[in-house]
């Protein structure tokens, strides 16, 4: 049989797991009830999401003049945190597409959560466009739709408008394959569940999943050619993102490195997020044999890796910036005038937790540590929000005139709306983590025998065994 | 057309991959298999059609792509045409660059909407369906093989045991 795997890859799957041990570990959570510190944590995030609701209803009915937005800084944390969140939504998506092509079978413990991020992520992301709209019940506009102002289409010329086609496929695309995935999962609850309301719920969702010969070869396909259309649609959306930026005339924003920039900015901060989830899932729902030591330190590593090209983009930013001589780019997000300037410590901010705190990373003790990568993950989540922070705010704060150069103060309401958003991606989370099979069962089977510690103990033996035969009979 | 099947459950998709080829050389027909994951090698296996989602996909991502040039073409050209930062507007080709992003959304958004939607149909799976899996526990950690019965019941019976099924039962298919 294929299940050969070298001795040399660590097991993704530790423990003596059948295939009834692996339905029973990912039905665990579900099945249970949840402890104390769920309640708490989903608590804390609900009243903090209720913030956001009044933040967000205060604004809807006053009007964006709540926010702290002038003159000149017209943009702020509303698009600071519509781009952080973005970029967040950009793991899961990589790590079940390109992971998918790249056949890493690593993928398989922690992609149906990286994607549920992505998906919660996307959800706060988009929720930021549509409230600076300031009358959102027009936010269907944005759409090319006949409508009441005669011929009047929307403006296709247009970075914003190519960010709702972008944000809308990326969003619609990734609930899809997520979904798809789910199937066989939500099949394997039905069948175990003992409740019949819970048994009628699961039969809803899982759309009578039966999981024969003929579908099983549809799902691969379509996992396949998903995966193939998801990887250059996850690099497009983020490039669409930034030419939000590169293709106006602002200093500091027309810049033709922004693409690459943005997109591995992206999953830097994305895979941030994954590891901050899911090295305390791992705990809380007891996957410590689905998600490994060996996962945490690959993730590590492409961590390491995007933080290495976005830190090139910043010194090119810097030198470019430097050598052209010119008086307006000494104000910069990334500049001398930047680094000293009233927003020294956004500068320093960014720096340190992108740049610095991240190159920890190369130690192996501390990429194979639960508790630094957590840390680490945390700071990079912090260094991202000032990276787009940065780059709005500083740049728009010093304008070609000096009569026009001012600062952003955030409101109460700014501030609401920002932790109100991140109550909601963890109210979404949280539920997810109690409703949903959190890991992909019916994928890490189908690994099982390649990459489990005990298959893989045994094909060693028998490999072993080979190896004595053969040099007894040498003898 | 009424007739009896077999159903024989195995416990393991490398027992299961190799009965199959067996009872496909003993000249049996087998007409479903209901396993817990996907099993490399079954479809093969078992002679299954490779699958045209693939192909559907590219004409579906065609189909965007012909729609996306349709709709900006008549929106942003015939329509109403506007000078929008001196762009031109009189031309769809010379103010293609500008659409590059949405035609390329398009494409993607209907190859992969439609092969889904495809997937779901052909599969008969969707919302309120029931399932047919004739065993619950073949999402778990059973696979289950259907074969159609014809002739002794008995020879088949140890046939099929000798593969390596662990329980077997005949019922009557409608």
């Amino acid at each position: 049989m294929s299940h050969y795997e070298a001795p040399i890859r660590n097991p993704l799957i530790l423990g003596n797991k059948s295939y009834h041990d692996v339905s029973n570990d990912i039905a665990r959570p579900i099945e249970s009830k949840a402890n104390k510190m769920w309640w708490i944590v989903f608590t804390i995030s609900l009243i903090a999401f209720l913030w956001g609701i009044g933040a967000i209803a205060y604004t809807i009915g006053t009007g964006i003049g709540v926010w702290g937005l002038n003159n000149k800084i017209n943009w702020a944390w509303d698009i600071t945190n519509f781009v952080w969140w973005v970029g967040i939504g950009h793991a899961g998506t990589l790590i079940s597409a390109v992971l998918l092509l790249f056949r890493q079978k690593w993928r398989m413990g922690i992609n149906r959560s990286a994607e549920a991020m992505t998906i919660f992520a996307v959800f706060q992301a988009g929720l930021f466009p549509l409230i600076h709209m300031g009358r959102i019940w027009n936010g269907y506009w944005v759409m090319p739709i006949p409508n009441q102002l005669g011929t009047l289409w929307t403006n296709f010329n247009s970075p914003l408008l190519w960010d709702v086609f972008a944000i809308s496929t990326y969003l619609s695309v990734s609930l899809v394959f997520w979904w798809t995935g789910l199937l066989p999962d939500f099949a394997m609850i039905r069948d175990r569940a003992t409740k019949p309301f819970q048994k009628k719920i699961y039969s809803l969702l899982s759309f009578g999943w039966s999981g024969r010969a003929k579908d099983w070869q549809r799902f691969e396909e379509v996992s396949l050619v998903l995966a193939g259309l998801a990887t250059p649609l996850v690099l497009s959306v983020h490039t669409i993102v930034s030419f939000d930026f590169a293709t106006s005339v602002i200093p500091g924003w027309h810049s033709t490195v922004y693409p690459p920039y943005f997109v591995a900015g992206a999953v830097f901060s994305g895979f941030a997020m994954v590891l901050t989830l899911l090295i305390i899932m791992r705990k809380v729902s007891n996957l410590e044999a689905y998600i490994t030591r060996d996962h945490i330190e690959n993730m590590s590593k492409v961590i390491l890796v995007t933080c290495w090209i976005v830190a090139t983009a910043y010194l090119s930013e810097f030198f470019v910036g430097w050598y052209s001589g010119s008086s307006y780019e000494d104000f910069v997000y990334l500049s001398i005038g930047a680094a000293s300037g009233p927003y020294w410590w956004a500068f320093w901010a960014l720096l340190i937790c992108n740049g610095m705190i991240p190159q920890l990373l190369w130690f192996k003790k501390i990429r194979r540590s639960f508790i630094w990568t957590f840390i680490i993950a945390l700071f990079i989540n912090i260094g991202m929000w000032f990276e787009r922070f940065d780059i709005i705010v500083i740049n728009l704060s010093r304008g070609h005139l000096p009569a026009t150069w001012t600062r952003f103060e955030p409101t109460f309401v700014d501030i609401g709306i920002f932790i109100g958003t991140i109550g909601f991606f963890f109210v979404l989370f949280l539920l997810y983590a109690r409703t949903f099979p959190v890991v992909a069962q019916a994928e890490i089977k189908s690994i099982l025998k390649s990459s489990g510690d005990n298959h893989k103990r045994n094909t060693e033996k028998l490999s072993n065994l080979v190896k004595e035969k053969r040099e007894a009979s040498k003898d | 057309m009424s007739h009896k099947i077999i159903r024989a459950i195995y416990d393991d998709d490398d027992v299961l991959l190799k009965a199959v080829k067996e009872i496909r050389a003993n000249g049996n027909n087998i007409e479903e298999i209901f396993t817990p994951f996907p099993v490399h090698g079954l479809d093969k296996a078992m002679g299954l059609k490779p699958t045209k989602l693939a192909i559907l996909a590219f004409i579906y991502g065609l189909i965007g792509l012909a729609f996306a040039v349709w709709m900006m073409q008549y929106m942003m050209i015939s329509d109403w045409p506007q000078n929008i930062g001196g762009k031109p507007s009189f031309s769809f080709v010379e103010n293609m660059p500008a659409f590059v992003p949405v035609l390329f959304e398009m494409t993607v958004f209907f190859a992969a909407h439609l092969m889904v939607l495809t997937f779901y149909m052909r599969s008969k799976i969707w919302p309120f369906q029931v399932a047919s899996n004739p065993d619950p526990r073949t999402t778990d950690d059973k696979f289950l093989m259907e074969v159609t019965l014809d002739g002794s019941a008995e020879d088949l019976t140890s046939f099929l045991k000798n593969t390596g099924a662990t329980e077997i039962t005949i019922v009557n298919n409608q």
